[in-house]
C-alpha cells in the first residue's frame, strides 16, 4: 500500500534520532513528569479506564444527588415502567397456568435473573449506545483529547443512578421466585445464584461495548443493538421451549445469550436444556463471559482505531 | 522559576517543539453510485506537511474551508493517525502515545465544547483535576488565576449548557490550562463571539504566550486574530502548505490586490490609472483592483484629479482570495 511505502521511504530517508528524552537541564519543569503515572499494557489500561469511570460517575452521581426529590422521582418512574413488563407476565398466567411447561414462579425466576443482569449492566454502561450520535457531531473527539482511556469515558457518561430503579424490579421478582419456587437448594445451586448475575451482567455489558463499536462503521445502528439488548433480555424472560429450536441454538451458539439465564437456571431448576447439552455447561457462564468481554474489548479496539485512521 | 527555557527556540535542542515532516492524511471516501455498488476515492486531505514549531511561538495556522486545518490539528493532538510521514509533539508520537500526550497539551475546540454539558462550569474543572493529576495547590492557584483573568467568577455554578457563546469559549479555554499544558491548540477560538469576547480572549492568549510561554498553534478564519496574536502565519491550501512567514509577507507572496471602490457622479468609461485596473462597472461605480503592496495614496489624487469623484473606499484583500491566487500559482507555474 501507498501509505507503507511512504512510511518506509522516510525512515530512510531520514534516520531517526530519539529525542524523547531531552537532557535534563532542557526537560520543561512543570509538574508534569510525576504527575502522570499510567501504566503500561492492557493492565495499566484496564486500571486507568476503572479510575477515569470511577471519577466521572461520582461526579454524575454527586450532581444527581444535588437534585434528591427529582432523583427519587425519576427511579420511581423507572421502576415502575420496568414492572409493567412483569405485570404482562402476570396477567398472561392469569389465563394459563402453564407457559411452555414452566409455571409462574419458575418464569418469575428466568425473568428475575435476566432482568436484574441486564439492569446491572444498564446501570454500568448504559451510555454505550450513545456512541453513534457522539461519532456524528464530532464529540468522541473531545474525550479522545483527554488523558483517559476512551472506552471508560463513554460508559461512564451520563451515569444515571435513576437506573436502579430496573435493577430493583429485577430483584424483587427474583426475590419472590426464590421464595416461591419448588426447588431442593444444594450449595451448588445457592452459588450459582450470584455467580449467574454476575456473569449475566457481563454478558450484557460485553453486547452493549460490541455494539457500541459497531457504531463507529455504522453510526445510526443504535437501534440495532438495542434490538440484541433490550430484546435479548425480553427472550431471556421465557423459557426456551417457547421458542424454536434454531433459536435457541442461535442465542447458544452464535451470540451466547443463553448464558446469561438460560442453562444455569434451567440447572437450578431441574430442568433439561432442549439442545441435550452436558450438566457442565451451567457452570461455564462465567468463562463465557471472560471470552465475551475479551471479544468485545477487541471489537471495541478495532472500532476506535478505525475511527482514528478515518475521522468518521 | 517558570520561563527560563522559554525562548530559546534557535537552540539545537530540537527540530522544533511540534515537528511534521512530510505528514500526509489520505481518507478513503465511499461514494455510492447504485443501489449497492459503491466506489472508493482516495481524498488527500493533508499532503506531504512539513514544518516546526519552537518553543513558546504563537502560530496563525489558516487556509480555506477543508484546506486541512482541522485534520492537522486532529493529528498534532492523537485524534488522528496519520497515513505517512513523522510526527512529534514535545517529543512524542501522537497517536501511539495519546493519554501521556494529553497531559501536556490543551486543545480548544470552537464548535464543541470539551467541558460537560449538563454540568456546572465548577464540576468540569473539579474533574479535570483528578482526571489530569493535577496537584492540589496548582489546581488552585491555576483555577483562581483562570477565573479572575476570563472573568468566571459568577458563571462556575452555572450549568454550562446556560453559558452563551462568549462565556462557554472562555470556560473552555480555561479548562483547557488547568493542567499547564506546555502546547495550546486552538481551532476556531473567537468563531461566533461578539467584539467584546473576542477581544478578550485575543488579550487573554497573549498574555498567557508572554507570561506563560506556552506554545500557542491557532486556526481561525477571522485575519484579525492572526494580526493581533501571531508574529508567523502558516498558510494550507488542499493539504499542502503554501506559505510560512510573517503575516505582512503574505500579501507579497500572494501577489494579492486591494481594491479601490469609485463612486464618480455619473456613468463614465472605465478609469485609465495603471497599475489599477477597472475590474467591474456598475452604474456610476467602478471597482479598480491595485497591487497590495502599493499605496492608495497617488492613484486616489489621480482619479479625484482627472474624474468627477462622489465617494471612493478602499477594501483590503480578503484571506481567502489572497490563498486562491497563491495556490492558482503555485499550480500553473
Amino acid at each position: 500500500m501507498a501509505e507503507e511505502t511512504y512510511g518506509g521511504v522516510y525512515a530512510d530517508a531520514e534516520p531517526v534520532r530519539d529525542r524523547r528524552r531531552p537532557p535534563a537541564h532542557r526537560r520543561p519543569s512543570p509538574a508534569h513528569p510525576d504527575r502522570s503515572s499510567p501504566g503500561e499494557g492492557t493492565y495499566g489500561r484496564v486500571r486507568e479506564g476503572l479510575r477515569a469511570y470511577r471519577l466521572i460517575t461520582a461526579m454524575w452521581i454527586r450532581s444527581t444527588m444535588a437534585y434528591r426529590a427529582s432523583f427519587v422521582m425519576t427511579t420511581l418512574g423507572n421502576l415502575v415502567a420496568t414492572a409493567l413488563d412483569f405485570v404482562a407476565i402476570l396477567l398472561m398466567f392469569s389465563r394459563v397456568d402453564v407457559l411452555g411447561g414452566y409455571r409462574l414462579p419458575e418464569i418469575a425466576f428466568l425473568y428475575g435473573l435476566s432482568a436484574t443482569a441486564f439492569g446491572l449492566a444498564d446501570l454500568a454502561i448504559g451510555s454505550m449506545d450513545r456512541l453513534g450520535r457522539r461519532v456524528r457531531d464530532g464529540t468522541l473527539d473531545t474525550l479522545l483529547v483527554r488523558p483517559a482511556p476512551v472506552l471508560a469515558q463513554v460508559a461512564a457518561d451520563r451515569f444515571g443512578l435513576r437506573r436502579l430503579g430496573r435493577v430493583t424490579q429485577g430483584a424483587c421478582v427474583l426475590g419472590y421466585a426464590l421464595a416461591a419456587v419448588d426447588v431442593t437448594w444444594t450449595p451448588l445451586k445457592v452459588a450459582l445464584v450470584p455467580l449467574t448475575l454476575l456473569s449475566g451482567g457481563l454478558i450484557f455489558c460485553a453486547l452493549f461495548v460490541a455494539g457500541a463499536a459497531f457504531q463507529f462503521v455504522a453510526q445510526d445502528a443504535s437501534e440495532v443493538q438495542n434490538s440484541f439488548t433490550y430484546g435479548g433480555q425480553t427472550l431471556l424472560q421465557y423459557p426456551p421451549t417457547v421458542f424454536a429450536k434454531e433459536l435457541v441454538r442461535g442465542v447458544t451458539f452464535v451470540l451466547p445469550l443463553a448464558f446469561v439465564n438460560w442453562l444455569p437456571a434451567l440447572y437450578v431448576l431441574g430442568r433439561p436444556y432442549p439442545l441435550h447439552l452436558p450438566a457442565w455447561v451451567a457452570f461455564t457462564p462465567p468463562l463465557v463471559a471472560a471470552a465475551c468481554c475479551a471479544a468485545s474489548g477487541l471489537a471495541w479496539r478495532a472500532g476506535l482505531r478505525s475511527y482514528r485512521s478515518t475521522g468518521s | 522559576m517558570d520561563g527560563g527555557f522559554l525562548h530559546d527556540g534557535g537552540s539545537p535542542q530540537e527540530d522544533g517543539f511540534i515537528a511534521v515532516d512530510r505528514v500526509e492524511k489520505v481518507f478513503h471516501v465511499r461514494k455510492r453510485t447504485g443501489f449497492l455498488r459503491s466506489e472508493r476515492r482516495q481524498v488527500r486531505a493533508v499532503d506531504a506537511l512539513s514544518f516546526t514549531v519552537a518553543r513558546g511561538e504563537m502560530v496563525g495556522y489558516i487556509g480555506p474551508n477543508g484546506a486541512g486545518k482541522s485534520t492537522t490539528i486532529k493529528m498534532l493532538t492523537g485524534i488522528l493517525t496519520p497515513s505517512g510521514g513523522r510526527l512529534r509533539v514535545a517529543g512524542i508520537d501522537p497517536s501511539r502515545e495519546r493519554t501521556r500526550l494529553a497531559q501536556r497539551i490543551g486543545v480548544v475546540f470552537g464548535q464543541r465544547t470539551t467541558l460537560w454539558w449538563d454540568l456546572p462550569l465548577i464540576d468540569s474543572y473539579r474533574l479535570m483535576h483528578r482526571m489530569y493529576r493535577i496537584p492540589d495547590g496548582r489546581y488552585r492557584e491555576n483555577l483562581d488565576r483562570l477565573v479572575e483573568l476570563l472573568e468566571l467568577g459568577a458563571l462556575l455554578d452555572v450549568p454550562v449548557r446556560q453559558l452563551s457563546l462568549g462565556q462557554r469559549m472562555r470556560g473552555d479555554i480555561a479548562a483547557a490550562l488547568l493542567h499547564d499544558p506546555e502546547v495550546l491548540y486552538l481551532d476556531e477560538p473567537t468563531i461566533g463571539l461578539d467584539v467584546v469576547s473576542k477581544a478578550k480572549v485575543r488579550a487573554f492568549l497573549r498574555e498567557l504566550n508572554a507570561e506563560r510561554g506556552t506554545t500557542v498553534l491557532l486556526t481561525t478564519h477571522d485575519l484579525q486574530d492572526i494580526e493581533q496574536l501571531c508574529s508567523r502565519v502558516m498558510v494550507i491550501d488542499h493539504g499542502r502548505l503554501v506559505y510560512d512567514g510573517a503575516l505582512a509577507g503574505l500579501h507579497e507572496a500572494g501577489d494579492s490586490e486591494r481594491t479601490l471602490v469609485v463612486d464618480l457622479e455619473r456613468e463614465l468609461p472605465p478609469i485609465e490609472a495603471p497599475p489599477a485596473r477597472v475590474v467591474r462597472v456598475e452604474g456610476p461605480r467602478q471597482w479598480l483592483a491595485f497591487p497590495a503592496s502599493r499605496s492608495a495614496a497617488p492613484l486616489v489624487a489621480r482619479i479625484a484629479a482627472e474624474y468627477p469623484l462622489v465617494d471612493l473606499s478602499v477594501r483590503e484583500p480578503d484571506i481567502e482570495a489572497v490563498i486562491a491566487r497563491m495556490y492558482a500559482e503555485r499550480t500553473s507555474a
